[in-house]
């Protein structure tokens, strides 16, 4: 740090510093205000400042000189404009003043523009969100400390998301330029410490040019497969440093890596393997990033005529094709004679059926069942959180990016099959397109049942939004941290058949994912022109309902239709079981799991975030009118809420 | 966490169990059962009207038979956690049934413009 020509507090008091690293730029300063007084007596005869009092409270606040033209966070905006990311989510922080007023003044918030949210969480799920629905990664600005904690949940939510974010941290890590307590508590040796676990790469660049290379480099690890969430600290005294010279900085170009194909000779056997088999069964998970991973999962598994169960981390393969099994889920992998698994992160959890009252566990497939893995999950690297999942023995694993490996595993396929087996496999697809018929019929009967009830059952949520939605350009943006909180009717029962049309749930099952998460992939949609919509659980709406009003601030429109069954109805079932297990106070398992007594008003809080709100929706008569006026609103380019009291699930 | 369980449930077998007010014998009754199945929480589950959801079969309309709710929810099935008679009585789970009994036919789903329609528009083949 020594040889880091950076003070903030020289700007202030205008003491001279030398320049010395031939890599950094030359760093004029001017002349110090008062050469024979000691800097601290300087300061005790001036008036104070603007800059002395904010110090004095604890909080920095640097100035350039008024002769300053350049400074280090303008050279940090440049750096960022380079890799073309859209928006920086963030609430504003004094560690990062420097790049906060380059962004919006410098880089004219545009590329990135600063999106402002009401808590680092929703930050960083609003990242999150904005990666799903647009395959760009967004990046996060917070405090190294306290931003960062808050935000953390987030983060480990993208993490298990293999979503790729870029967080900005700032800090000050020459402990002689803090200027107060505020600053002191604001700072750490090690800010991306707490979230190493989770998080593929940090840096704490202490010059310009190596901010630069950190930040290309880090976006380049961050979205190589597995995609993760990278750190970046960038130093409040780098972003506050006048710049006279830009001589001898440099931005490195981009140069993304190709995402890692599966072995060739592997995938020539798992593809005889496949092409012999009776009952072949694909099970794909965070396989689909774009059109194209959607497009060759359905020419996989045409040309094998195999059924497809889509375990939804992302929308892999059309609801709307015959090849669509997830309602037969169980009974395909009971009778497989293969499994292929495409980047599935869950494998033993598909295959093995866990007993949660004895801790028991017996194999879902019989035995001699062949198992293929492709995917990245073996080139995941951290052991402390366990999202790696329990170990599965398989019989070939493959590592490789699923969607970049579906090309040559087609082609391996074509290659292994005869005219005659051509043929022979046929026969099955009127097999399955009988199948998928009776699924989808079960599904709509089933819909009726209790289709006039109140609370409003999910299924009639569900289907009156699809009724009004279907004829636009829609995707379901968010479901929170489980389409199960909605018996998965939208999966039953939608035409899901374009990859962006369902973006997944909240990974790390962190509550409080939803609500920003939907912000987020509404604001790409917005640029996109489709409509978003979010159907939010009244819990994971309390987390982060602040995101509401980011909607609302930033013009983004998003339908928001809220599953209120006034509980965290998933803890009052396990509540209500370990109680019977235990068999007794079968009664109490809404102690502590309701969100009753007092029922929350949702329309009313949005009102007070200036969005339109309609609520709560007890009749299911007024459902459709009401969504009827909110996609009305939706329209305009604003978000909406609509309250329903519905069922549990 | 089994064995815990299990010594748990034996200690509490011995004991006096904190059962909802003993139902009276007399013949069972919907609102009786409406109110049982909204206490002992299988509304969580199976819905206030027992139309199932991701979480529970459907139950009703058409239920089944008195002894085969009852059966089924003594015994314990890794899906469902069961209630045993200390927990909810015999004449408890006749109340249920009559409640479950009590619920009209669904419409059918092509009555329902918004199941209906959806039908119409299933294209099977991409
Ligand atoms: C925690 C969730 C949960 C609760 C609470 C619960 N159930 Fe269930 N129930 C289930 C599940 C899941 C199944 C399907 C079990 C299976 O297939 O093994 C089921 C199945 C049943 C069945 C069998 C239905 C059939 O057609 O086979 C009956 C009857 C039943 N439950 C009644 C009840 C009653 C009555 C209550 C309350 C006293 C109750 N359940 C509470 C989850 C629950």
């Amino acid at each position: 740090m020594a040889s880091q020509n950076v003070d903030r507090r020289n700007f202030l008091s205008k003491v001279a510093v030398a320049s010395s690293a031939a890599a950094i730029p030359t760093v004029h300063a001017a002349e110090p205000a008062n050469k024979t007084l000691p800097a601290t007596e300087a300061r005790r005869l001036a008036p104070p400042s603007v800059a002395q009092l904010a110090a004095d409270t604890g909080e920095a606040r640097p100035q350039l000189p008024a002769s300053a033209t350049d400074c280090g966070s303008d050279f940090m905006v440049d750096v960022i404009k380079t890799l073309n990311i859209d928006y920086i989510f963030s609430n504003p922080g004094s560690s990062f003043l420097g790049l906060h007023e380059s962004i919006v003044n410098y880089g004219g918030n545009k590329s990135p523009e600063f999106i402002t949210c009401m808590h680092e969480e929703s930050s960083a799920a609003m990242a999150n969100g904005y990666y799903k629905a647009s395959g760009r990664p967004a990046s996060i600005l917070c405090h190294g400390t306290v931003g960062l904690q808050h935000a953390s949940m987030a983060l480990y939510n993208a993490w298990c998301d293999r979503v790729p974010l870029i967080a900005i941290l700032g800090n000050t890590l020459d402990s002689t330029k803090r200027a107060g307590a505020n600053d002191w508590r604001h700072s750490a040796q090690d800010p991306a410490a707490i979230v190493r676990d989770f998080t593929k790469w940090d840096d704490q660049p202490i010059s310009l040019q190596a901010f630069a290379e950190s930040m290309v480099q880090g976006y380049k690890i961050s979205t190589t497969p597995p995609m993760e969430p990278i750190v970046l600290v960038a130093d409040s005294q780098l972003q506050e440093m006048e710049l006279v010279s830009r001589s001898g900085l440099s931005i490195p170009k981009l140069s993304p890596t190709l995402p890692p194909q599966g072995d060739a000779g592997a995938l020539r056997e798992a593809a005889q393997f496949l092409v012999a088999a009776e009952r072949p069964v694909i099970l794909a998970d965070r396989l689909a990033r774009t059109a194209e991973g959607m497009r060759l999962l359905v020419q996989l598994a045409e040309t094998l005529n195999a059924p497809v169960v889509d375990l939804t981390s992302r929308q892999n393969m059309p609801t709307t094709h015959h090849l669509y099994q997830n309602a037969q889920n169980r009974k395909l992998v009971a009778q497989a004679d293969v499994i292929l698994g495409l980047e599935v992160t869950d494998f033993w959890g598909q295959i093995n059926q866990f007993n949660r009252i004895d801790d028991s566990s017996s194999p879902r497939m019989k035995p001699g069942t062949k198992l293929i893995r492709i995917g990245v999950n073996d080139l995941y690297m951290k052991s402390n959180y366990q999202d790696f999942q329990r170990y599965a023995a398989v019989d070939l694993s493959i590592a490789g990016d699923g969607e970049t490996t579906l090309p040559a595993l087609i082609d391996a396929v074509k290659s292994a099959m005869s005219d005659n087996r051509k043929l022979s496999l046929a026969p099955r697809a009127e097999v399955y397109r009988k199948m998928y018929a009776e699924n989808y019929e079960a599904a709509r009967q089933a819909a009726a049942f209790g289709w006039d009830a109140s609370p409003i059952s999910t299924a009639r949520l569900c289907m009156e939004l699809w009724q009004q939605i279907k004829t636009e350009d829609w995707a379901l943006v968010s479901v929170g941290a489980s389409e199960g909180f909605i018996s998965n009717w939208p999966h039953r029962l939608w035409h899901i058949d374009r990859h962006y049309q369902y973006l997944g749930y909240g990974a790390g099952g962190g509550v409080g994912y939803g609500l920003p998460a939907a912000v987020g992939a509404a604001l790409a949609n917005k640029a996109l022109g489709r409509m978003s919509v979010n159907i939010q659980c009244d819990g994971d709406f309390m987390y982060a309902n602040g995101a509401l009003w980011t909607a609302a601030h930033h013009r983004i429109p998003l339908l928001t239709v809220m599953h209120n069954n006034r509980a965290y109805a998933q803890e009052t079932m396990l509540l209500q079981g370990i109680a019977n297990q235990r068999n007794r106070g079968v009664t109490t398992a809404k102690i502590g799991t309701a969100i009753e007594d007092p029922n929350i008003d949702y329309a009313k809080l949005a009102h007070g975030m200036g969005v339109w709100a309609e609520g709560p929706i007890t009749d299911p008569k007024d459902l459709a009118p009401a969504i009827k006026r909110a996609i009305g609103v939706v329209k305009q380019g604003l978000p909406a809420l609509i309250d329903v009291v519905t069922q549990s699930r | 966490m089994p064995q815990r369980y299990a010594l748990a449930a034996a200690a509490l077998t011995l004991w006096a169990c904190s059962t909802i007010a003993a139902a009276d014998e007399t013949k069972p009754s919907v609102a009786r059962g409406r109110d049982i199945f909204m206490k002992v929480g299988c509304y969580h589950c199976h819905g206030t009207h027992g139309q199932g959801s991701g979480a529970g079969l459907k139950l009703a309309p058409d239920p089944l038979p008195t002894e085969a709710i009852a059966q089924f929810i003594r015994a314990t099935t890794s899906t469902m956690p069961a209630y045993s008679e200390h927990i909810l009585s015999d004449s408890q789970i006749a109340d249920i049934a009559a409640y479950l009994g009590s619920i009209p036919a669904a419409r059918s789903p092509d009555a329902i413009p918004a199941l209906k329609s959806s039908s119409q528009h299933v294209k099977p083949q991409r």
